[in-house]
């Protein structure tokens, strides 16, 4: 579903390469984990793959379903099924929660040509996903991730997914500042969406994240390549061993 | 130290003088009026404010002020549908006051009658030597009118004033005599069709205790000229809102001048400017806090599009007693264009040393981070873009905390982004 090639990239406005010959394939139905120290470049790969304009790709090709998404913008990747669970949602005053997920369902609707949820449909989608989330519909009168803490904005995060139905999920850090009744009910959101048409792409600083949402592959990034990939154990390890062993392997 | 040389009159200023001369005799008010009337052209005369008069230097109306229309278009201006549905409306059309409308608690009378009766003189006039706006509205102003609103009154639905023109020339007041313990919501349409010079003054005073909401809507065509001044004095803890909606106009000038005169009273100002096409707003603000104990908030939003020029010149005056002043104001300006600008002038002069007073103004450009954000939800460029202009705005719109006032105002918002967004 998602093969990256020799994927190189820089930071547009510098020019400082942060992906440095990345390689990953990531099947259908997998669940693939990709950890690493920071500054390795897991968060600028997530921004990559959603198509930020921040980083200028130099080399290299990323396929989603087999076509390049290279030259497609943020809008049509998500339309095309690629999701970004960012690991700091933006907070946009003045745009209500209900009305920005009417918009962006739609919007991604008329791109598949189909036709646009009427209101009473689209709020029982939204109640039901909250509800499963444990969200209030309160929250969601309010502007986009406004005031919400950072559980709440992460929970918000897992919402638009369900909502939007993605292709291939990518989540990032969506461990971060969560607590573990929080990281219980996101895992349990992400781990409903799991199904052997969708591919899922876990970026985390750690283990811990992994026993709730169990990967099918573990890969280490680190200086903006894959230098190693396994199976869940590898995170185990790691988590017990610490990057050193496997960067000293690299190296 | 300059002598005064009499100065070679514009375009623009003889043909407001030889439109005196010929519509004199159709205006009303004789004696004290008609005194008025001749020291305002005179102030005309002696030339409009350009540049070098401080309030007027990023508005040099001597310069800006190009073409001045004859006074009758000879086409008939209809009234509009209220902004809230079911208001009653007062409308003055092409200059003069309609029929008035029966209203609980609320008397209204034609400003031609006040002005006929000569009991309308003491308002007229310019208040000092850069009133220009005040110059000419007395100088011409035949109708408009007065509202009295008696103590205790609380209006179900807003009354709405309507200027409507069809071109020519304009210039109206609305008057408001609110009293004690008043809860009311006034609508101020400033619309029309044509390449008309409007000018309109309010003078509202506000009793002590009343809670009142007074908005001014805007929406004259790109042709017209539109110069506005409000004036309003606050009462003993009265609470006032202004609301002031730009969407319109070729050479727009609107002034905001208000006193908080009674102790615990507060004052809060919420604009919102449209810029388009080539076009210049100004809205000067001049707030007096005059007594202790008194609050106000600021919050300006302008949006900017085309080769469009807007000013803000807020300046806040704390006087000596004016201990315990609370007073803030913020100036943001959304600028999407290379072509338009904006300039931004707050003023603090405070003269007692117990407030709290300051400003911030800022000018961005739509945030990066949000837009991508929004696109990553699969929202396309276009939506985004425009989801993120109409909410910079409608944040302040929804401050009004009216349901029904804030759809109506988003649905003219929806209206100015679709014909220019």
């Amino acid at each position: 579903m998602l093969e990256i090639k020799n994927l190189h990239a820089r930071i547009a406005d510098e020019g400082t390469e942060i992906i440095r010959g990345l390689n990953l394939t990531v099947a259908k139905g997998e669940v693939a984990a990709i950890m690493g120290p920071n500054g390795s470049g897991k968060s600028t790969l997530s921004y990559i793959l959603a198509g930020r304009e921040d980083y200028e790709v130099t080399e290299g090709d990323i396929l989603f379903n087999g076509e390049s998404i290279l030259e497609m913008d943020p809008a049509e990747r998500a339309a095309s099924g690629i999701f970004l669970a960012f690991q700091y949602p933006m907070e946009i005053p003045g745009v209500a929660t209900m009305e920005f997920l009417k918009v962006a369902m739609n919007a991604q609707r008329k791109a598949r040509g189909e036709e646009p949820l009427k209101v009473p449909e689209l709020l029982k989608k939204v109640k039901d996903a909250a509800g499963t989330l444990q969200m209030d519909m309160g929250m969601l009168k309010r502007p986009l991730n406004v005031g919400f803490s950072g559980g709440e904005k992460k929970r918000a995060e897992i919402l638009q997914m369900k909502l939007l139905e993605p292709k291939l999920c990518v989540m990032d850090e969506t461990d971060s500042g969560l607590d573990i009744d929080a990281l219980k009910i996101v895992s349990d959101g992400v781990n409903a969406l799991r199904s052997p048409d969708r591919a899922i792409v876990v970026i985390t600083h750690y283990q811990r994240l992994l026993e709730h949402i169990v990967p099918d592959s573990v890969h280490v990034l680190y200086k903006g390549q894959i230098i190693k990939s396994g199976d869940k154990s590898l995170a185990l390890d790691l988590e017990a061993n610490g990057y050193a062993g496997v960067i000293g392997e690299a190296a | 130290m300059n002598i005064q040389t009499p100065i070679k009159n514009t375009p623009a200023e003889l043909a407001l003088i030889d439109a005196f001369g010929e519509r004199l005799a159709l205006l009303p008010g004789d004696g004290e009026v008609m005194l008025k009337r001749d020291a305002a052209i005179e102030a005309i005369k002696a030339g409009l404010p350009t540049r070098r008069i401080e309030s007027w230097h990023y508005t040099d109306l001597r310069r800006l002020l190009t073409k001045v229309p004859a006074f009758d278009g000879g086409l008939a201006a209809k009234p509009v549908a209220p902004l809230i549905e079911g208001s009653p409306v007062l409308t003055v059309l092409n200059g003069v006051a309609g029929k008035p409308v029966v209203v609980e608690g609320v008397s209204a009378t034609p400003v031609a009658e006040k002005l006929g009766d000569g009991t309308y003189a003491p308002a007229l006039g310019a208040q000092g030597a850069d009133d220009a706006i005040g110059a000419l509205n007395s100088a011409f102003v035949a109708d408009g009118w007065l509202l009295e609103i008696a103590d205790g009154t609380v209006l179900e639905k807003p009354v709405e004033v309507q200027n409507v023109q069809a071109g020519g020339q304009v210039h109206t007041r609305f008057a408001a005599k609110i009293g004690n313990g008043v809860t009311a919501t006034i609508v101020e349409r400033q619309t029309g069709s044509g390449d008309a010079l409007v000018s309109s003054i309010d003078n509202v005073v506000i009793g002590d205790g009343s809670e009142v909401t007074w908005l001014i809507v805007q929406e004259q065509p790109d042709t017209a000229t539109h110069f506005g001044q409000f004036n309003a004095w606050i009462g003993k803890d009265a609470r006032f809102t202004l609301f002031v909606m730009n969407a319109g106009g070729k050479l727009v000038r609107q002034e905001i001048r208000v006193v908080t005169k009674g102790e615990g009273s507060d004052f809060q100002l919420r604009g919102v400017d449209l810029l388009h096409g080539d076009t210049h707003t100004d809205v000067t603000m001049v707030l007096d806090h005059a007594v202790p104990h008194t609050g106000s908030r600021e919050i300006i939003r302008n949006v900017v599009t085309g080769k469009a020029r807007g000013v803000f010149q807020g300046r806040i005056n704390v006087h000596q007693v004016a201990q315990k002043t609370d007073a803030k104001m913020a100036c943001n300006t959304l600028l999407l264009s290379d072509d338009g600008e904006f300039s931004t002038k707050p003023e603090l002069e405070i003269f007692a040393d117990d407030v709290a007073c300051g400003h911030g103004a800022t000018v961005t450009e739509i945030d990066h981070a949000h837009l991508f954000y929004l696109m990553a939800r699969g929202i396309d460029e276009k939506t985004a873009r425009g989801l993120l202009v109409k909410a910079f705005v409608a944040e302040v719109i929804e401050e009004l905390e009216d349901e029904a006032l804030v759809e109506a105002l988003e649905a003219r918002l929806d209206g100015w982004f679709a014909e220019h967004g």
